[in-house]
């Protein structure tokens, strides 16, 4: 190592790319973030992109990010602050101003900063450190426009010289992080593999921009970070998106049931319909249908017809499916709907997360019309609660509402492949022969209040049912008021009994604080992470985190009045906590709400619970 | 064996509910019909309605049945279909159902080619909801809420349908229950979306606006039942044919003003180009009769089947079975 280097040995370290939304940021994000996997480290990421596809060259609307935290031990959020930040260009030094703190190394291209793109990105001097108001900052003005087209020279043009800029910048980075080329080098090889002219610049560019970092003397710090072992096992890099749709191929395996999803293009919950529809190997049929509304009816069709049925969508979309949602808990055929949140109301902000659908999600229907509403906490979560989602909606009859978000959704970490083997069993209450004899559609089990499922194309069992209320045996059209009471217990009391086939809910942390803070999907990592920060910083507190919100598990009543303070911490105004309330006479929490589109940060947080504890 | 089946063998116990003397209680009974001449297994078939007096019509079958929401039938149906293709799909829906709140459904089903069976029940009424006019209803028709007449013009769902780039469809009058079986039972045979519209009298709130078609005294004045490969010949004694004029159609009387036999056309209901079905399918009952039975019967690749042949395709060049085969194969590191 050159003298004068500092080697930091680091637990965990935030990294922060960005760029114009074409500079290719999201790719060598998720480069650099797969190669700490394979290393070994913990990963988080949070990609951060513009609703624009294409935002106009230099400006602040364009700018896309990248972050993520590499961790030695277990990681739990992308981070606050960036220890590295790369910026392309002005607007992304900008626009991630907020991310930089005192000894950020901030590494720029020096040929993106002509007084041309500091207009561009409305800076009204030639010295954007100064003018941001930051100072003691290590940065790393790179020439990478052109060091690229140096060292391509003779061998592509300009055009690919400046494509693979990004690519420049990860090589700079794997040196600063002493990470060796060749993982890199083998998934690019995996990238370009059709485009040899492609991959082999990028290959220069690569190695080209770890020579310059090495090459430079540069006064920053470098980082190694050091690598622990995972439980044992084959491991992945999955996003909240990715692991959801294997959660439903796994629940599908599982049930012997063929996977249908009907599914309509909306950011950001399109991948989990990609993803399935690629996978035709494994038989799984999808379909991208005329509209939201489609997307779900075709799923409630192939549910009728006895498949593992899911729809997938986002916010606008679940409003649309509202009608549908209402007539598979009439019929009480099972279903998955998948809700991937976004910034509301209305179009709001596609490409920015909060958790501001829970109660579209638990009211937003006609009718008295209870559903099981759950959320995932994690990226890799998505993929047990998809397959829990599943278990229950066949098991139970019923819709099944999985909430996600941007965040999870798109942020990603390593996960260990399941052995399905650890996976309970999923057994649908089919009808069986020897109970043809007297048999009507409406007849259930009393110990779960689930009626018998009766698939066309099985002898004997021809059956209608519908949107109409239904007599509480014969299903046949009744309007009888008695029958009406007994049929919304009926549907209010399968919900509820579901939380005797549920996980009961885990207290984290110290057991006996006086402060219990509570959370309930997409949010468990900051939570966890500022609960962490708080308890090593030698106060005590409690963290219970909820993925079953419709039903609640049996304990959550328990665990909520036993706590002298409960702060409930939500990215909304209140919902889950104005939720509780509904359920828990009395219960009368503290509040955390923000609503910025944007992950909370974790010393924020860290901040609020102290003030409560503190009470 | 095969199993042979009567018509009752599809009748429910259910008590039909529709007003005495609708339209309905013809399709009803021409379904059960054609369903018994199809032979198959009332378990293998599905019955999917969506809202409105036609959509009733699934409690009445002894099949599998589902009444689902408003508009949103050929959804459901098209997603029963794909989830299993062996089952026989009906879809009972109306002018109302799937012209107004499920257009969309419509004419994607029809796009699709999904192999379903669109019984689409045309009395140009919303009954259920007693007497608003529905996107079938001609310009200038009074009803409960067109006062004084509307002022836009209706859908041809025959026109719908081919612009949707419909492979099928057939056109039947309510009572006709000596030949709509046979329609119906073609168009359960044909692979992909059929469209079958019933010319449908609704006795409470449309009395008698098809009279001047479909009453047997006009009738055979008024309509035309075109039949594959058999010249175009209609009238109460046989005599009128449908000739080309230009580019468009012409009725005539044969033997008069020069006209013969063979100039009359001879049905090609296989025809590919759609422009003379749709010319056909227009025919109004003034200057040319309606015409009935199968207008058009293309034979195209239905979409269920062609999701079952991607599976199968990408099988044979895929070696993965479950998920765990799928993700080892691809970026996987280990950890011992």
């Amino acid at each position: 190592m050159n003298e004068g280097i500092k080697v930091k040995e680091l637990e965990s370290v935030v990294i922060r790319f960005s760029g114009d939304s074409g500079d290719g940021m999201q790719l060598v994000g998720t480069l650099f973030s797969n190669l700490s996997a394979e290393l070994g480290n913990n990963i988080i990421t949070f990609p951060d992109f513009p609703a624009e596809i294409r935002a106009p060259h230099g400006t602040l609307g364009g700018v896309s990010g990248f972050q993520m935290q590499v961790g030695a031990k277990k990681v739990y959020t992308p981070g606050d602050k960036a220890d590295v930040l790369i910026a392309m260009n002005p607007a992304a030094l900008k626009v991630n101003a907020q991310f930089i703190k005192p000894d950020t190394v901030v590494i720029i291209d020096a040929d993106s900063f002509r007084t041309e793109d500091l207009e561009k990105a409305l800076f009204k001097t030639d010295n954007p450190f100064k003018e941001l108001g930051l100072n003691s900052l290590q940065v790393v003005s790179a020439p990478v426009t052109e060091l690229c087209k140096e060292s391509l020279e003779g061998i592509s043009d300009n055009k690919q010289a400046l494509r693979s800029r990004n690519i420049f910048a990860l090589g700079l980075v794997c040196w600063l992080f002493n990470r060796p080329l060749y993982i890199v080098e083998k998934l690019l090889s995996e990238k370009f593999k059709k485009k040899p002219d492609v991959l082999q610049a990028n290959l220069l560019v690569l190695q080209a921009g770890f020579n310059y970092g090495h090459n430079i003397h540069a006064s920053v710090s470098t980082y190694r970070i050091e690598t622990i072992s995972h439980k044992k096992g084959f491991y992945t890099d999955v996003n909240g998106n990715k692991a959801t749709a294997y959660g439903l191929i796994a629940a599908s395996e599982k049930a012997g049931l063929t996977l249908f999803l009907g599914s309509y293009p909306i950011t950001p919950a399109t991948d989990i319909m990609q993803e399935l529809t690629a996978r035709k190997e494994l038989g799984i049929k999808v379909m991208q249908t005329e509209d939201e509304i489609a997307g779900i009816c075709t799923a409630i069709g192939a549910s009728f017809a006895g498949n593992l049925a899911v729809t997938n969508t986002s916010g606008p979309g679940l409003a649309l499916k509202s009608e549908a949602i209402g007539l598979a808990v009439m019929a009480e055929v099972p279903l998955v709907v998948i809700d991937v949140q976004r910034s509301g109301p209305s179009t709001g902000m596609p490409t920015k997360s909060e958790q501001t659908d829970l109660l579209q999600a638990l009211y937003g229907r006609n009718g008295e019309s209870p559903a099981v509403v759950m959320a995932a906490t994690s990226p890799t979560d998505c993929f047990d609660s998809a397959f829990w989602a599943s278990k229950i909606a066949l098991e139970h009859l019923t819709p099944v509402i999985l909430l996600t978000d941007g965040y999870i959704a798109n942020g990603s970490s390593a996960w260990r492949i399941p052995d399905l083997e650890e996976y309970p069993e999923i057994k649908p209450p089919y009808v069986s022969p020897e109970q043809k004899e007297g048999w009507m559609p409406y007849l259930r089990n009393p110990e779960n209040d689930v009626r018998y499922w009766a698939i066309p194309g099985t002898e004997g069992f021809m059956h209608r049912i519908g949107g109409l209320e239904k007599d509480n045996k014969t299903g046949a059209i009744s309007t009888d008021p008695t029958n009406h009471q007994i049929m919304v217990d009926l549907r209010q009391s399968k919900i509820n009994k579901i939380a005797n086939y549920i996980p009961l809910q885990e207290v984290l942390g110290d057991k006996d604080a006086d402060t219990l803070v509570v959370g309930w999907g997409g949010t468990f990592g900051h939570l966890y992470e500022a609960v962490e920060q708080i308890r090593e910083a030698g106060k005590k507190v409690a963290f219970t985190h909820f993925r079953f919100i419709n039903p609640l598990p049996k304990n959550a009543e328990e665990i909520l009045r036993k706590y002298k303070k409960v702060i409930v911490i939500e990215q909304n105004s209140g919902q889950f906590a104005g939720y509780l309330r509904s359920k828990i006479g009395g219960f009368n929490p503290y509040q955390f709400n923000r609503v910025k589109g944007q992950p909370f940060i974790v010393a924020r947080l860290v901040e609020e619970i102290t003030k409560i504890i503190n009470l | 064996m095969e199993q042979i089946y009567q018509p009752k063998d599809f009748k429910s116990a259910q008590l039909v509910r529709w007003c005495p003397g609708c339209g309905d209680y013809g399709v009803l009974n021409s379904l059960h019909k054609a369903m018994a001449v199809l032979g198959v297994a009332p378990h293998n078939t599905a019955v999917i309605s969506g809202i409105g007096c036609s959509s009733r019509l699934p409690y009445y079958m002894n099949t599998y049945g589902f009444h689902t929401i408003h508009g949103r039938g050929a959804a459901i149906a098209t997603g029963v279909k794909v989830a299993n293709p062996k089952l026989s799909v009906w879809l009972a829906t109306g002018d109302g159902d799937s012209l107004a709140i499920g257009g969309n459904h419509f004419i994607h089903a029809v796009r699709r080619n999904v192999d379903i069976n669109i019984l689409l029940m045309n009395n140009k009424i919303y009954g259920l909801t007693k007497g608003q006019y529905s996107p079938t209803s001609d310009r200038g028709f009074v009803s409960k809420s067109s006062p004084f007449g509307t002022v836009e013009d209706p859908f041809r769902p025959s026109e719908l349908t081919l612009g949707a780039r419909g492979r099928f469809f057939a056109r039947v009058i309510d009572i006709d229950i000596k030949n709509t079986p046979d329609i119906l039972v073609q168009a359960a045979k044909h692979k992909g979306a059929s469209v079958i519209e019933v010319i449908l009298n609704c006795v409470i709130f449309n009395d008698g606006i098809n009279d001047k078609v479909t009453a047997r005294e006009t009738r055979p004045d008024r309509t035309i039942f075109l039949h594959h490969g058999e010249k175009m010949i209609f009238g109460k004694d046989n005599n009128k044919g449908i000739v080309q004029d230009g580019f468009n159609l012409k009725a005539v009387t044969i033997g008069e003003a020069g006209y013969t036999l063979d100039d009359v056309l001879v049905h090609d209901a296989k025809a590919t180009d759609s422009t003379l079905h749709l010319k056909l399918a227009l025919m109004d009952g003034t200057e040319l009769p309606v015409a009935l039975g199968i207008i058009r019967d293309v034979d195209a690749p239905a979409y269920d089947a062609e999701i079952e042949a991607q599976i199968e395709s990408v099988k044979a060049k895929k070696q993965a079975r479950t998920l765990r085969e799928f993700l080892m194969s691809g970026d996987v590191w280990e950890v011992k």
